[in-house]
């Protein structure tokens, strides 16, 4: 059986007139869809900042592996074969401590007499690491520490601990609210179908006679439930789109050293990723009434 | 076209609404089905609808085990028969034709053959002119011709029809009647349940009997109670 155009039509208007008979229950189900998903479309971007920043922390974080002072040069050797083999460590670099007190006194520049007074060098051998990940540098450091010659370990262990403590309590109350948010979207969209199948059912018992077939009838309804996930998810777009290119316009002035995310091709995953969201949750939301209140 | 093999039924509440109903309607019949209230006609209609699946027995349509049908080919099914209800069924908030045409947009069919059927179907009940009115302005004869347009626009091979004069006055009934035979010489087999003993008793035509869900009676041109 082909589908006729008249079908298409009687999807549409059908769809249509719920929508609008169901007024309020229909702006109710788009405006939860709408604040869920924008809290969302909000962690999402924050998440993408957030990972932006940690990329550029982690290109500048390093972990500075101290010497003893009484190491010779094949213990160094081993030691440097060491880190180079330790899991997460993607770059080893040797300072000598003739090397390490060179770059002291340039960045000390004018003040450097301050060194005049030191009989020898007092600083040690060191290595310089660079970690693949920054969520490493604490496992990475504690095992180093372990290592014979090593006399300390430093690293910018308090801005870590606190990046990876914030993106963790984002990542949890985001994913909570979210989660229990798109719940109560799916549920407030299958109370609206539910009201719409209610308002026709004597229409739906007329179509089994009419032999309409189980799909034909189910399909307004879904269509209906999609309608509200898409409308609700668009809505929710807009809004945060609107918000985000404020708010990095404002950081441009205000705080321009951080690494904002403003480039389309990485945006633009995120707006798809709540439309498509937004008809996921339309379409089970629809899904649960057509299958428990449309037994055809 | 619809044979019944001892066909049985028992409702949940252990009332026997059919009890070892064998029938043969052939092609063409023009078939009344009478007999007291709860005698089963309801049940017999619906069974042959498949609204519902006998206890016990087999119900075959042109060929095909109804009992056995699957359920995605219930509604296929279903478009070739033409329901006519005592109650008209139409939807107050379309036109006339719209609800004519409702009976062929939810079988797909193109709004081009929609265009065409629909009007003829309407003129065969003689409703032309009245497309763009809406039920509740029509009298209950007139809307139940509606019903039946919006019945036999699909061109049915069976119109089951339940009580269809059952809210109408006497002249009303009657005008519907020829109608009815209108229709069945067409070629379209007419099932009809129904208490007017005396359209019955004028029409001549087949009448089954059933009484306390068994067949009582089953005679060509018969009248609506023999021993009377």
């Amino acid at each position: 059986m082909t589908m006729g155009r008249s079908a298409i039509g009687y999807y549409f208007k059908e769809t249509i007139d719920s929508l609008v008979r169901n007024n309020w229950l229909s702006l109710a189900s788009i405006g939860v869809v709408t604040v869920s998903l924008f809290i969302l479309g909000c962690f999402l971007l924050v998440a993408i900042n957030t990972s932006a920043i940690i990329n550029t922390l982690e290109s500048m974080l390093e972990i500075n592996v101290f010497l003893e002072s009484n190491l010779d040069q094949s213990e160094i050797k081993h030691l440097n074969e060491q880190l180079k083999f330790l899991p997460g460590v993607s770059e080893v670099e040797f300072v000598s401590r003739e090397k390490a007190l060179e770059s002291m006194l340039t960045s000390l520049g004018s003040e450097k007499d301050i060194t005049d007074n030191l009989d020898e060098n007092p600083l040690p051998d060191s290595f310089r690491l660079k970690t693949k990940n920054v969520e490493l540098a604490p496992q990475i450091a504690a095992n180093i520490y372990k290592f014979n010659g090593v006399s300390n370990v430093i690293y910018g262990q308090k801005i870590v601990e606190r990046l990876l403590v914030v993106t963790h309590w984002i990542r949890t109350t985001s994913l909570t609210s979210i989660i229990v948010l798109g719940l109560a979207a799916v549920f407030l969209i299958s109370i609206t179908i539910r009201v719409s199948v209610f308002f026709r059912r004597k229409e739906i018992g007329i179509m089994k006679y009419l032999g309409a077939t189980n799909w034909f009838i189910r399909f307004p309804f879904l269509l209906e439930g999609l309608v509200l996930g898409f409308s609700g998810a668009l809505l929710a777009s807009i809004i945060v789109y609107l918000g985000y290119t404020i708010v990095i316009d404002k950081i441009a002035v205000s705080m321009p050293f951080l690494p904002v995310v403003a480039q389309i091709d990485k945006l633009a995953p995120v707006y798809l990723g709540l439309l498509v969201l937004g008809l996921l949750i339309g379409a089970a939301g629809s899904s649960i009434s057509v299958h428990r209140f449309l037994k055809v | 076209m619809v044979r019944l093999y001892n066909v049985t039924k028992i409702y949940k509440n252990n009332s026997v609404a059919l009890n070892n109903v064998t029938l043969h309607i052939k092609k063409g019949d023009f078939v009344f089905l009478v007999g007291p209230s709860g005698a089963g006609k309801t049940t017999l209609v619906k069974l042959i609808f498949r609204e519902d699946l006998p206890t016990r027995g087999q119900i075959v349509f042109n060929g095909k085990n109804v009992v056995r049908m699957r359920p995605g080919e219930i509604p296929f099914y279903r478009r070739k028969i033409g329901m006519v209800f005592q109650d008209f069924r139409l939807l107050p908030q379309r036109t006339i034709y719209d609800n004519v045409a409702f009976a062929l947009q939810v079988t797909g069919t193109s709004n081009h053959w929609i265009k065409k059927l629909a009007p003829e179907a309407l003129k065969v009940v003689g409703l032309e002119g009245k497309e763009k009115m809406r039920p509740e302005q029509l009298s209950g004869g007139e809307q139940q011709r509606v019903c039946i347009a919006r019945a036999i626009v699909n061109n049915p091979l069976l119109l089951i029809a339940d009580e269809p004069t059952g809210n109408l006055d006497p002249g009303t009934s009657c005008d519907l009647m020829n109608l009815f035979q209108e229709i069945n010489g067409r070629g379209t087999t007419i099932v009809m349940a129904t208490h007017a003993w005396d359209i019955v008793d004028s029409m001549k035509k087949r009448v089954v009997a059933l009484s306390g869900g068994k067949l009582v009676r089953d005679e060509e041109s018969g009248a609506y109670d023999h021993g009377a």
